[in-house]
């Protein structure tokens, strides 16, 4: 051990960005493996198909319909949200 | 039995094309029937950084549309027997590469070469799905910096559920991590992850580390794969994968700074 290597251990605690970054990359990392392994990729593609024939009657706006996976026991739920817009004018009648 | 290797990272510029060439003329080097393909169409680079740009006459998709046969856009290597290489078109977009085109290609490949190596994009969009679609193996070239970090992780993600291997089932892409760019002197002082960090975060399996060195922008500018320069640091460290990819037991390399007479007077022990 050189003389120099107090001033270096003392350097070493400030400037330990790797430290900094590996935490950001694990609270990074498992929240995305959570998001891709959550839900089937067919969630997006329903959400639209849905939100179009909606649409076909109702005119409402994107964030309209809302959907959730969940899991209950052994069961997934699939929950799904219509807001229906205030005022009848904006809806189409379809017969 | 031909394997189908790819090489990826999500991320841009970490160095696949670089390691794709150092692979695929380390094992080509090591007696097998080796193909290196570039599957960035539109913006290749395989060509210059193995040196033969001036020799694509056929390209990929060329072979894929049915207008030039296979062995007339093969490319074969001068430097190293057994070697060939398989351009990207420059001028066609990316929906020129279909999953049939690449597949028949792929098989009619496999019936000559031992190893198939892939170098896909950067991203993960039809190039790169394709490129690691058919994979049998997988090399994830990572920087150890956040944002490279990420994306390996994301490209390991599509690797367990995107393949052909997994869509039917079969015995997982087998995935290894190559960290290229590495520092040792950045990493003792706490600014760079360490292959101890990296390796934690993506948990896999550690192929090699390739240093952070001058040769490999110097044997790019000559369009030689940087594992021909078998007296620098970044040639040793690819050949030391490339052992270790044919199943040698290879200690690692180039972990710890290199220390002058300067630095071995004052430096300490323990950097």
């Amino acid at each position: 051990m050189s003389f120099l290597s107090y001033f270096r251990s003392q350097r070493k605690k400030n400037a330990s960005s790797a430290s900094l970054a590996k935490e950001r990359l694990q609270i990074i990392v498992a929240r995305e493996r959570l998001q891709c392994a959550g839900g089937p990729d067919y969630l997006p593609m329903l959400q639209d198909e849905l939100l179009a024939v909606v649409r076909k009657y109702i005119q409402v706006d994107r964030n309209a319909v809302r959907m959730q996976l969940d899991q209950e026991g052994d069961c997934e739920v699939l929950e799904l949200n219509i807001t229906l817009p205030d005022d009848p004018e904006t809806s189409v009648r379809v017969r | 039995m031909t394997r189908i290797i790819v090489v990826t990272s999500g991320k841009g510029g970490v160095g696949k094309t670089t390691t794709s060439a150092a692979f695929a003329a380390g094992l080509a080097s090591a007696g097998r029937r080796t193909v290196v393909i570039d599957f960035d169409v539109g913006l290749r680079s395989l060509d210059l950084i193995m040196g033969c740009e001036r020799r694509v006459v056929y390209d990929f998709i060329n072979v894929i549309n049915g207008e030039a046969a296979l062995n007339q856009a093969l490319i074969k290597d001068k430097r190293v027997p057994g070697l060939f290489i398989l351009p990207a078109s420059q001028t066609r977009d990316k929906d020129a590469l279909t999953t049939e085109g690449v597949e028949r290609v792929l098989d009619e490949l496999s019936e000559e070469f031992d190893y198939i190596i892939c170098d896909s994009p950067a991203g993960i969009e039809r190039g790169a799905y394709l490129a690691m679609y058919f994979a049998d193996e997988a090399i994830v070239v990572t920087n150890p910096e956040v944002s490279s970090v990420r994306d390996s992780d994301r490209v390991l993600g599509l690797l367990a559920s995107k393949t052909r291997r997994a869509e039917r089932g079969e015995p997982s892409v087998r995935e290894r991590l190559l960290v290229t760019r590495y520092a040792p002197s950045r990493v003792g002082r706490g600014e760079m992850l360490s292959v101890e960090d990296v390796q934690e975060i993506l948990a896999i399996e550690l192929l090699g580390v390739i240093p952070e060195s001058t040769t490999v922008l110097n044997a790019s500018n000559s369009g030689m794969p940087v594992i021909l320069e078998a007296r620098s640091d970044a040639g040793q460290a690819y050949q030391d994968a490339v052992a270790r990819f044919l199943g040698e037991e290879r200690e690692h390399r180039f972990l710890t700074e290199k220390k002058g007479l300067f630095g071995r007077l004052f430096g300490g022990s323990s950097a």
